[in-house]
């Protein structure tokens, strides 16, 4: 599986959707994932690609890892598994 | 009959001091003890600061049988309560021992002595551990060796409600004084969770600074963890005047409420309505609030939350009244917290200065209230809140009135 389609696999898995139902310029509001799911999808993102994601709940917009699509969710974790593991 | 319920005692030890004159010393000085954490496995961590008690040795207080027994929770606890009981000049027997109790807050417990042990069995392999780490770890351990310690007969209990818990304990403690179901309670709360597992733990929520504590600011960043005790005698205000103890402050009111919402946001309307009930309960008009301890933890979601409940509450004189966070200094001690937050409303009180709210940087428009940034101030005040909203939207909030 890509890394694409393993993030949106996590991300479905929280939603409680099908990856097919997730499209890569929603938010993850659009899918319905509060700020708890949002912290859960990240340890479960962390937990598969063995990568630390730098994420603070109280800065999201200050955070290095873009959380304002699932789009940017992916490239984001690729550039990470690219540094962390290339 | 309602009694009348007054402060005679206060004790503590914290990241500011080991005693209540350094640790209001260091709240005028706006000294902030937060630093880098000292503790086995900190290169682990994303998070590496925390408000530690520095030099901390235990056996300059206690002898290896006392510490077979007392948790770092449990030490704490013990050496609060014994300045507060020296302070108000108490000692207990007959009556006046059953009539006398300890109610405290804590979250964690002994939970350096369960890492400890998890270590031991998990890590090391070992398959003995030794045999008190049960009385030794229990949440009520604490407050089961100031009753005997002291010979409190009457009602004990610990309260652990998280980040509420010490205000819930002194709301509990004031209520059975006022009822007239006991003469003297002693009470506050203690916490010793900067251990691997317990700033682990936190961590996962990503709501810690990796910086520091600045309430109110704009550029706050989370919460930093922090450890110690507060311990008070509350005493019938009729007992404490016949027998001419000197009076700190008196406790007019409490309030407790439930959320009911959500299990980590906190809720402004869950805020405001137990700061408007404790006034009420303590009979206050809101005009003559001076002084608010903010719950003030430092992150984005509390510290908004909070400021707008102040302001719905208050209307025009939120703009008049000061609240500040002292957690800024000495961090966010779960649950003890509300007790060190105590000592600054007593300061405010009776010695007519307010601590600041340290690590102010740049004003946040959804905080706008006069928060005492970075420096106190000097101001007779006659009515004070201490706020504390608990993860699992558990509220209590405790009014203070000045002894004339």
């Amino acid at each position: 599986m890509s890394i694409k389609d393993q993030v949106i696999a996590i991300i479905a898995d929280q939603a409680m959707l099908e990856p097919s139902d997730i499209g890569m310029d929603q938010t993850l509001e659009d899918i319905g994932i509060d700020s708890l799911g949002l912290v859960e999808s990240i340890f479960a993102i962390e937990e598969n690609f063995d990568i630390q994601v730098p994420f603070n709940a109280n800065a999201p917009e200050a955070s290095e890892f873009d959380i304002s699509t699932v789009g940017s969710i992916v490239a984001a974790v690729e550039q990470l598994i690219a540094e962390q593991k290339g | 009959m309602m009694h009348r319920v007054v402060i005679t005692g206060a004790g503590t030890i914290n990241p500011l001091g080991a005693d209540v004159p350094a640790t209001l010393e260091a709240m005028q000085a706006g000294r902030c003890a937060i630093g880098p954490l000292d503790i086995r496995d900190v290169d682990r961590l994303a998070i590496q600061i925390g408000g530690q008690i520095r030099g901390y040795d235990e056996t300059a207080h206690f002898n290896r049988q006392q510490i077979s027994l007392y948790d770092r929770f449990t030490q704490f606890t013990l050496l609060a309560a014994r300045e507060a009981i020296l302070q108000s000049g108490l000692t207990f027997s007959g009556d006046l021992a059953d009539q006398s109790g300890v109610v405290l807050g804590t979250s964690g417990g002994g939970l350096n002595t369960q890492e400890e042990n998890y270590r031991a069995v998990f890590e090391e392999g070992k398959n003995r551990v030794h045999p008190f780490i049960v009385p030794k770890l229990m949440n009520n351990a604490a407050a089961s060796h100031v009753s005997m310690e002291w010979k409190l007969r009457g009602p004990s209990f610990t309260v652990a409600t998280a980040c509420a818990s010490s205000n819930h304990a002194m709301g509990q403690a004031f209520n059975m004084i006022r009822c007239g179901m006991a003469k003297v309670m002693v009470t506050g709360g203690s916490e010793s969770m900067l251990c691997f597992g317990g700033i682990k733990a936190w961590e996962g929520l990503r709501v810690m600074s990796k910086d520091g504590c600045r309430p109110f600011s704009a550029t706050r960043n989370g919460m930093v963890q922090g450890e110690g005790a507060g311990v008070f005698v509350f005493e019938d205000y009729a007992h404490a005047k016949a027998r001419g103890a000197e009076i700190l402050c008196e406790v007019a009111g409490f309030a407790m409420s439930s959320d009911a919402a959500d299990i980590v946001m906190p809720s402004k309307q869950g805020a405001a309505r137990t700061i408007a009930a404790a006034m009420r309960d303590g009979r206050i008009d809101p005009a003559d609030v001076g002084y608010i301890n903010a719950h003030g933890t430092g992150t984005a979601a509390n510290d908004k939350t909070e400021c707008a409940a102040v302001a719905d509450v208050f209307g025009a004189h939120a703009d008049r009244l000061m609240i500040s966070s002292t957690k800024s200094m000495h961090g966010h001690l779960i649950g003890g917290t509300g007790a060190v937050e105590l000592l600054a409303c007593i300061m405010a009180l009776r010695d007519g200065i307010i601590a600041p709210t340290v690590g102010y940087e740049e004003p946040d428009p959804e905080c706008a209230l006069d928060v005492v940034p970075n420096v106190a101030r000097e101001a007779k005040v006659d009515v004070v809140l201490s706020n504390a909203f608990a993860f699992g939207g558990l509220n209590a909030v405790l009014a203070l009135r000045r002894h004339a």
